[in-house]
């Protein structure tokens, strides 16, 4: 499992060295504190866009989720003049409440993921432009969330405090997702739904968990991105940020099948898009090539694990076959050691449908 | 008797019909079919002649549909020949024997819900229009397929989609696309077996008349009424090899039964150390979402392995989901040592120890890509965690004691359950259940696909929690396995419960009488 994200670390590390040598601007202290900021404020939803993913879901409606959370939540510091703990505790409880309705859409009413998160994009980006009347909602001159726009937007000796957040809760989730029941159950779910409800695991609790679970740390994000732009234009706001995250959760070993992927995954995807949008700029390739690029890179990443993973499979398989002349038992532990990813291997028989 | 001129006679025009219709289509001869460490097929030989109803019976793994399988082309056999029309084959493909017109309707109907009649019947071989463009001639296929139905008896017109059909209707469709090969054998499996009385009357006639046309038909069935009121012949298997042929005046329920049994018990299995104490687990009245009109009353006793035994759809996977909490119960109650147990779901079945191992443990009872280690821990993992962090030093230990006690034969409990032969992912999925603390199991069908070795562990372990005190349901098609296995035998036939044997009465024959709805033969034994 930790190869995986070895070879992730190993890729992000060598395309950073490249760039360097190549323009040393890309590793210049403010455009490594400037990527940290940017892996932070993109990286706290990927999280929550992992969870979900590894429930074999997804949740295509974050972007839109900012969007409508953002308007409300600038609308309530400045027009309604709420006190700025107040306004946090709304939009994050309004993450929540929406990644909630969600997971019980999925969940209790069968329906598809794609299809909820999909109207989700749509029906959030809808109401927030209604309840702006399409209008750019900004902070005044005024000082109404001083106090919140320096600890989101501030830094700690440099480091942005976006970052720290989003090591903080990659802690915590990696924690709960890779020591807790709750994650074990998660990954059991992902892998097998019917076999974990027949161990008694509440299966739907634990998907709409996920759902909730990304709801809020949508929340999250929102008063991040409103402290980072400063203004949401509710039509533009948080657009396509959603492939961002699925993005980052594949090349982080995510399958869309569910059942696998990591933390350490999710943040090193991350990390990876972000220096790749930001080679871009710095090599001077046309800025308009910024997504072909991504493009590629994931391309070809998910291609190249999925061969390695087939090439470890055919092993286990003749390993397993040859199992009545034993070799020595440690080799054959660690040849088969849970091969996960973002391999999509046709013989597997645990798929949930 | 003059020939009826429908589509699917193939009577060349000038041959007498009498003789046309004595005609052997095909034989096999002296067939054998050998796997590792198993003799599927022993020198079987079977000849099938035109027009006639030939009935196949025999237990579970006596060769059936292995036999059927050489006839089909999809496997090859190790030994014998295949003679069709006067040429030999030591074996045929699976294109071979549909140009010799040899096709099947299975027992789990293979057609696509999705599309309509008319596509079905014609997959694969779809009219075409429009030259190069090979756009698909609906209307054409469409025209092609209503005399067919028509002649069937069918009431769905060729534009129905298959969904909407119910299952006898699905076999009209299989037989209409036999017909629409000029199948000159249509193999059925089991046909029966999910219809109604009334549906499998109709049937029944649509035999009759595919036999009046010349068209022959392999029937296997476990239904020997049925097999009395059709077949021409009937055909015995058992462990591979023929074992009888009954003509047509020499049926009877007595003499099949007699053929298909036959043989000693080996001694698989483990008897019981002491006897059953009081107490133990009992459902009164439960109804299932399968049977909503049937009820099911059944008691099991602590130290007890109860036998539930009949046919494949009889409700017996039902109940234990019911039980388990699976499915709803939508009538009726489940009481342990006298005190009613609510049971919603599979987690307030755990709780109160009620344990099921699945019938499909790779769909349900296993977590193939999990190791060993947390397969075994699914469904207790609570108890191996602190503040909901889980240990992994508590959870390897108790993997590892589990895999000692089942013999679970791996390098390490951190294996993929994956990689295990069948009779090791059974025993995993025993594990997941033996670290916690069973009342009440229910075994469903647990040596499915296991061989004989890892079979008598698995018994003897079964035998070894009886003995603990747990009430065992072991759900079984395997006669030979209901009867050496359990203390006591229910039967269970459409939904409910037709009677509950005790060891003096266990014979195969009174289970299968059971099993097919008929009461017992004597009044004493009769009593319940």
């Amino acid at each position: 499992m930790i190869k995986k994200e070895l070879g992730l670390g190993i890729l992000l590390v060598v395309i950073a060295a490249i760039t360097g040598a190549i323009n040393p601007a890309f590793l210049s202290l403010v455009n490594l504190l400037n990527m940290a900021n940017l892996i932070g404020l993109f990286g706290v939803f990927a999280l929550g866009e992992g969870l979900v993913i590894i429930t074999g879901g997804i949740d295509l409606s974050l972007g839109s989720m900012f969007a409508l959370l953002g308007v409300v939540f600038i609308d309530l510091l400045t027009t309604y003049q709420v006190p700025w703990p107040l306004a946090l505790l709304a939009v994050l409880l309004g993450g929540l409440v929406l990644g909630g309705i969600q997971g019980f859409l999925v969940t209790r009413l069968k329906m598809q993921p794609f299809i909820v998160t999909l109207c989700g994009l749509l029906i959030y980006r809808g109401a927030a432009r209604y309840y702006t009347s399409d209008s750019t909602r900004g902070f005044g001159y005024g000082d109404e969330a001083a106090t919140l726009s320096s600890i989101a937007s501030g830094n700690v000796a440099g480091l942005p405090n976006t970052f720290i957040l989003l090591i903080v809760l990659a802690l915590v989730l990696g924690v709960l997702l890779h020591r807790s029941v709750y994650g074990r159950w998660l990954y059991a779910v992902g892998k097998n739904e019917e076999a974990a409800r027949f161990s008694g695991i509440r299966t739907n609790l634990v998907i709409a968990t996920a759902y909730i679970i990304s709801g809020g740390l949508a929340g999250v994000s929102t008063v991040l991105f409103v402290f980072y732009t400063n203004s949401v234009s509710p039509s533009s706001f948080g657009n396509f940020y959603e492939l961002y995250a699925i993005a980052a959760a594949v090349l982080g070993g995510c399958s869309l099948r569910g059942g696998e992927g990591s933390i350490l995954g999710i943040v090193l995807g991350t990390a990876l898009l972000q220096v790749l949008q930001n080679l871009v700029n710095i090599l001077g390739i046309p800025n308009s090539l910024n997504f072909a690029v991504m493009g590629t890179v994931i391309l070809i990443g998910v291609l190249a694990d999925q061969q390695l993973q087939a090439r470890r499979r055919r092993k286990v398989a003749l390993a397993s076959v040859a199992r009545t002349t034993p070799r020595s038992a440690s080799a054959q532990g660690r040849e088969s050691a849970p091969p996960r990813g973002a391999a999509v291997v046709p013989t597997r028989t645990g798929d949930q449908g | 008797m003059s020939a009826p001129s429908t589509p699917g006679c193939h009577k060349p025009p000038g041959v007498v019909w009498e003789e046309w219709m004595a005609e052997t289509l095909f034989e096999l001869v002296g067939i054998s079919k050998s796997y590792p460490g198993v003799m599927a097929l022993d020198d079987v030989s079977l000849r099938v002649d035109r027009g006639e109803v030939l009935g196949l019976i025999g237990e579970n793994g006596a060769g059936k549909s292995t036999l059927m399988r050489v006839l089909g082309g999809v496997i090859a056999p190790s030994q014998g020949v295949i003679r069709i029309g006067g040429s030999d084959h030591a074996r045929l493909t699976v294109n071979e024997a549909t140009e010799a017109g040899i096709a099947f309707v299975h027992q789990e109907l293979n057609l696509f819900e999705n599309l309509d009649v008319a596509a079905n019947v014609f997959i694969g071989r779809e009219h075409l229009v429009g030259g190069p463009l090979k756009l698909v001639d609906n209307a054409k296929m469409r025209e092609r397929v209503m005399p067919l139905l028509k002649r069937l008896g069918a009431d769905f017109t060729p534009e129905t989609l298959v969904d909407n059909l119910t299952i006898a209707e699905r076999q009209m469709v299989e037989i209409a696309k036999a017909l629409s090969i000029d199948a000159r054998v249509i193999i059925m499996d089991e046909p029966t077996s999910s219809l109604t009385i009334s549906e499998t009357e109709r049937l029944l006639e649509v035999i009759a008349d595919l036999k009046a046309h010349g068209i022959a038909v392999i029937y296997i069935s476990h239904r020997l009424g049925e097999l009395m009121s059709c077949a021409d012949r009937v055909v015995v298997l058992r462990d591979g090899r023929t074992v009888g042929e009954l003509a047509r005046h020499e049926l009877s329920h007595v003499a099949m039964i007699r053929l298909m049994i036959g043989r000693d018990l080996k001694s698989l299995y483990t008897p019981p150390q002491r006897p059953p104490r009081s107490g133990g687990c009992n459902i009164a009245g439960l109804v299932t979402s399968a049977f909503p009109d049937r009820q099911i009353d059944l008691s099991v006793r602590h130290g007890e392995i109860l036998g539930l035994a009949g046919l494949v759809g009889a409700g017996r996977t039902s109940l234990a989901r019911a039980a388990f909490g699976i499915d709803p119960q939508l009538g009726g109650e489940i009481r342990i040592d006298n005190a009613p147990v609510a049971v919603a779901s599979p987690r307030d079945a755990i709780r109160q120890g009620i344990y099921l191992v699945p019938e499909d443990r790779k769909r349900s009872g296993l977590v193939l890509d999990l190791p060993i280690r947390e397969n075994v821990t699914l469904a207790s993992l609570l108890n191996y965690a602190w503040m909901w962090l889980v240990s992994g030093a508590d959870e390897r230990i108790v993997a590892k004691e589990q895999m000692k006690r089942l013999a679970i034969k791996a390098p390490s409990a951190d294996i993929e359950a994956v990689t295990l032969s069948g009779g090791n992912q059974q025993k995993v999925v025993l594990g997941k259940w033996l670290s916690m603390q069973p009342r009440v199991m229910f075994f469903d069908e647990p040596t499915r696909g296991v061989d004989v070795g890892a079979k008598s562990e698995i018994y003897r372990l079964m035998r070894e929690l009886a003995d603990q005190g747990v009430a065992i349901v072991m759900i079984s098609s395997d006669m030979e396995e209901v009867i050496g296995v359990s203390d006591r035998v229910a039967v269970m036939h459409e939904g409910s419960v037709s009677g509950v044997l005790e060891r003096s009465q266990f014979s195969e024959y009174n289970v299968l009488r059971l099993a097919m709805g008929q009461a017992l033969e004597t009044a004493e034994a009769a009593a319940p």
